[in-house]
């Protein structure tokens, strides 16, 4: 059964904004999302007081969305501080298309903020370390997805170079995009030359810490054609959870990817072979190779072969993580929602010199916990509904 | 049957000297991590069962410390009996490794009690 295909194309993303991606020193996190969110709300030509639907999560606060709705001086009549780790952004989209398609809300707002690089130094998780594991001190996240990755080689032959290809390809973007935090030249031999954190990855396969902040804005179609010179549909959104600590996936060389993807593609009644751009939650190399492979963009245990082709790379034939991706651009802790923004950017063709032309079909794709919970959105233009 | 607090019980069996995950005795379905139900099923019928205690690594990294410290294997074991969990193995260093490898179960002193550990399987 096609679950949710009424759905397709009823909301559209209205407003779009980062800040402070990279180094923004002296910010907290909730000025970092108050300011993504003034700009995202600007950006649809709408006031803070317009805002009736509210979804944010951060690692650092666990009410934020009392903290933000406070910050912002409104009142909204829903309030969701859902978390399902980085792929919580896609799953508000999810959301709030429900939402606003019940007439319950008319604008919602999704923000996320989050200073890690200047203020805390380091990954903030708000992970709940599970007893069994807690004991071998996993140096977590990192060593769940080496293991998948471990897992990955094993069974398919995959290789350190091509998961370095993967870091390869999101710098060559990310020398496009002028707001990414790590830019210049990165080889293959590069990224092996980098030390090992948890094996088979190395630093370098390993997504940034710095600060920033996102915020999109949605409305229902009727209302976006008003608002939007080009408004962003949202065609199809999904999500999925399997497990939460690694040693609970059923297959370490499959994540629940291929079911949101699957869920998703079918309320949008498109293909993999349909979209023009990809941006997906690229936290280590392993999670570009194995969402590709899960989301259909490839066979299963190919994905290695794919991204070393230059396939997801500047010129190549799917352009994947146009920013930079978490890898090179930027990744304040939860990445998410700057794969919906680098989605609808592409889409209405603000995208410069990385550009993908005539984009018409974009894939936004989330991760969190350790390959744990995913969430897929699929965009389109107007005449894609 | 209830099985009281599984959390506390299995490290408890741990740092008695024994290694015991739980098993449904309707379903015969083997459970790690310990549960108040079994999952799927929702059986309430769990056991402590002592298991074979052998092994394959299913997925294996190695944990990179600043020498002088020694590099610590991370590795999911998947017992015999079917059920997986994070481990170390020990006795041998942590790059030799390997998926496939057979191994056995011995308990040791963790960070804060005991917990189980593998070391390659003599056996076999």
């Amino acid at each position: 059964m096609i679950r949710g295909t009424h759905l397709r194309g009823k909301t559209a993303f209205v407003g779009a904004a980062t800040f402070g991606c990279g180094e923004a020193p002296g910010f907290t996190a909730i000025e970092l999302a108050a300011e993504a969110a003034r700009l995202a709300i600007a950006d649809a030509g709408l006031t803070p007081a317009q805002i009736d639907g509210l979804f944010i999560c951060l690692p650092s606060d666990f009410l934020s969305g009392l903290t933000i709705a406070e910050y912002l001086g409104i009142r909204p009549a829903m309030t969701n501080n859902s978390r399902t780790g980085g792929s919580a952004f896609l799953t508000h989209a999810e959301w709030a298309m429900l939402a606003l398609d019940a007439g319950l809300i008319d604008y919602a707002l999704i923000c996320y903020g989050a200073n890690q690089r200047t203020g805390a130094g380091k990954l903030v998780s708000a992970q709940m370390p599970s007893p069994f594991e807690t004991p071998y001190r996993p140096n977590n996240p990192v060593a769940s997805y080496a293991l998948a990755a471990s897992r990955h080689m094993y069974e398919y032959g995959t290789t350190s170079e091509q998961l370095a290809s993967v870091a390869v390809a999101a710098r060559q973007w990310a020398n496009l995009n002028p707001e990414a935090f790590r830019q210049g030249p990165l080889t293959v031999e590069d990224v092996l030359a980098t030390r090992l954190v948890a094996d088979p990855l190395h630093v370098a396969d390993c997504c940034l810490v710095t600060d920033g902040a996102a915020a999109v804005v949605m409305t229902r179609a009727d209302r976006a054609r008003d608002l939007a010179e080009t408004p962003v549909a949202l065609l199809g959104a999904a999500s999925a959870t399997w497990h939460h600590e690694i040693a609970q996936l059923a297959d370490l060389t499959v994540s629940a990817a291929e079911e949101s993807g699957k869920r998703a593609f079918a309320q949008a009644g498109v293909r993999p072979a349909d979209i023009d751009v990809v941006n997906l939650y690229d936290a280590f190399t392993i999670n570009t190779i194995m969402f590709l492979e899960d989301l259909g963009f490839c066979p299963k245990g190919e994905g290695g072969a794919y991204v070393a082709s230059g396939a997801i790379a500047p010129g190549g034939s799917l352009p994947v993580n146009t920013n930079g991706g978490g890898l090179s651009f930027c990744h304040p802790g939860m990445y998410g929602l700057f794969t919906l923004v680098e989605s609808i950017r592409q889409l209405r063709g603000e995208c410069g010199e990385r550009q993908i032309k005539g984009a018409k079909l974009a894939l936004a794709h989330g991760n969190g916990g350790t390959l744990s919970s995913q969430a897929t959105c699929i965009l389109g233009l107007s005449e894609t509904i | 049957m209830t099985i009281a607090h599984p959390t506390s019980t299995y490290f408890q069996h741990l740092n008695e000297g024994k290694f015991m995950i739980q098993r449904s005795s309707s379903t015969g379905e083997w459970v790690f991590y310990p549960r108040v139900i079994a999952p799927r099923t929702g059986a309430t019928d769990l056991e402590w069962v002592e298991p074979s205690g052998v092994g394959t690594v299913y997925a294996a990294t190695v944990k990179r410390m600043k020498p002088p410290a020694e590099n610590v294997s991370i590795v999911i074991v998947e017992l015999d009996e079917g059920p997986r969990l994070m481990t170390h193995i020990v006795s041998i260093s942590a790059e030799d490794v390997f998926i496939g490898m057979r191994v056995r179960a011995k308990i040791a002193d963790g960070p804060d009690g005991k917990i189980v550990v593998f070391e390659p399987d003599s056996a076999e």
